[in-house]
């Protein structure tokens, strides 16, 4: 299959995948904005989400797409590990064509695998997970919430600096590995020539920055709001 | 007129490919600024074999910049610091007096080091016989108006064919990719009607011998093209990406 054995195959692979889960960023970034405007109308969105059949068909190719992005993301790193061998330049230079996050998406990426446990814990764990296992009501921060209690939940999290650095700094190194990962890409795809690639990576960095200020800027508020 | 310099030179110097290798020190006087680097390498060398000593092994041959034999690592980058020149046609006014200038040989699996600065690129000559040619057979030449190619393919495909295969694209490639390489090699013949008849087969047969060698999986951080000596752009890797996907979605 020349998805897995060649090496444009397995970037496609990631390309795909990581594509997929920008989408997913954008679908999620805008239902978390609705929180800023009214706690009742993203309950509501909570309780239309949920634990429905959707719903959790949507959970488990969302997480498929998560786990064959990483595993691919660790192969890939080993097999260029091997590629580039054991001997080490003694002086490195640099380019300044060069990103640092092009060169650093493992290390970005497991930051964003620590934020993404986190956040399941935070939220999905008392959320939809308690849904399936029919708790009405969990514990945070000595609080009494339901599953569906979407905005509370926002509220009780980020009340806590520690969180709500800990949330920041994941978005961060999200900003980094998107404004590499969204133009490179479509350069994995085929899809750039030499007025493309300026327009993707300006395109990306845009996309990006929205994706992201729209998620920091739920924290930021809520946090701004528990003070 | 240039000035003199004197600089240290720290080289590689490695026996034999499964040897432990090391840097030796050497002191430099007084080098004219209009010498190239592999022209002060021989000076170098000329005082070696008159002491007595092993010279230092370092690959060249047309030493005008077409030749892509000359492949040396100089204080961090493929071809030295200076953009767009092979270490042929790079000079030592470059450098300042008093410097200590690293010399190394490339490093990646897929460029096994032979002795000193001099790796084995044959896999660069496999990557072209898997592929990398017109198999038709054209007869006689016909005229030329007969096949008319626009000046933007007829640039590009000649910007594509600029690649003198030196491997300084490994050599800076953190994923010892060699894809800046392939790509050009396909692009060449990809955007021509010659070549076009034979894209699709070419690219996988190409890439697949790329990846059967070794070499790793390009992750775009764009090293290849920033040390390129002829500055081939990433652009042939997008291109190389298309024609590939193509002809695997089309099987
Ligand atoms: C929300 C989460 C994530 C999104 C939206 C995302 C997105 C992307 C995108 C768009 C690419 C570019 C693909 C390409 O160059 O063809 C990429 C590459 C990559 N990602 Fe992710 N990623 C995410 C999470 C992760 C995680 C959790 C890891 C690893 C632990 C990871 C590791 C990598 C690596 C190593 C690359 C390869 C570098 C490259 O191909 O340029 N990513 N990601
Ligand atoms: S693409 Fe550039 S760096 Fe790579 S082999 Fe060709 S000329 Fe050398
Ligand atoms: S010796 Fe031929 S390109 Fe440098």
């Amino acid at each position: 299959m020349w998805l897995s054995n060649s090496s444009i195959g397995r970037k496609v692979v990631m390309s795909v995948t990581g594509l997929a889960l920008v989408l997913f960023l954008t679908f999620h970034m805008s239902m978390n904005l609705v929180a800023l405007f009214s706690a009742d109308a993203y309950d509501m969105i909570c309780e239309f989400l949920g634990a429905n059949w959707y719903a959790l068909v949507a959970t488990v190719g969302l997480a498929a797409l998560t786990v064959i992005h990483i595993v691919y993301a660790i192969w890939l790193t080993l097999l260029n590990r091997k590629a580039r061998g054991t001997e080490r330049y003694a002086v490195q230079g640099k380019a300044e064509e060069v990103s640092w996050a092009s060169q650093n998406m493992l290390v970005l990426g497991s930051i964003v695998v620590l934020g993404i446990a986190l956040h399941l814990f935070n939220f999905w764990y008392n959320m939809q997970y308690a849904e399936i296992a029919e708790l009405t009501n969990v514990t945070v921060a000595g609080t009494a919430v339901g599953p569906t209690e979407g905005a509370k939940l926002i509220e009780l999290t980020f009340a806590s600096p520690v969180y709500t650095v800990l949330y920041l700094v994941w978005l961060t190194a999200l900003w980094f590995h998107l404004t590499h990962g969204f133009w490179s890409a479509l350069h994995t795809l085929g899809w750039n020539n030499k007025l493309w690639l300026k327009r993707w990576q300006v395109v990306g960095n845009a996309y990006t920055t929205l994706v992201i200020l729209g998620f920091a800027v739920v924290v930021i508020v809520f946090f701004l709001k528990s003070l | 007129m240039d000035k003199n310099i004197s600089f240290t030179l720290k080289i590689w110097r490695q026996k034999s490919p499964k040897a432990k290798g090391a840097f030796a020190i050497y002191e430099m006087k007084d080098i004219p600024g209009d010498t190239s680097f592999l022209e002060m390498l021989d000076i170098l060398n000329e005082d070696l074999v008159n002491k007595g000593e092993e010279p230092v092994v370092f690959d060249h041959d047309c030493r005008e910049g077409i030749c892509g034999m000359c492949s040396l690592y100089i204080n961090g980058h493929p071809h030295g610091p200076e953009g767009a020149v092979t270490t042929c046609q790079l000079f030592m006014r470059k450098f300042k007096d008093g410097e200590t200038i690293t010399v190394e040989p490339w490093r990646s699996a897929g460029f096994p080091v032979i002795k000193d600065l001099i790796v084995d690129r044959t896999s660069y000559d496999k990557i072209i016989q898997a592929g990398g040619y017109v198999s038709v057979n054209t007869g006689a030449p016909e005229d030329a108006n007969t096949c008319r190619i626009s000046k933007e393919v007829a640039d590009e495909a000649m910007d594509s064919a600029s690649c003198i295969g030196c491997g300084a694209c490994v050599a800076a490639c953190k994923n010892g990719s060699a894809m800046l390489f392939v790509s050009a090699k396909v692009s060449q013949l990809a955007v021509l009607p010659q070549g076009k008849v034979e894209a699709a087969r070419r690219a996988k047969a190409m890439l697949s011998k790329m990846d059967e060698l070794g070499f790793g999986n390009c992750t775009n951080t764009r090293a290849c093209e920033a040390e390129c000596p002829k500055s081939i752009s990433i652009i042939n890797i997008a291109r190389l990406n298309r024609e590939y996907i193509k002809a695997k979605l089309k099987d």
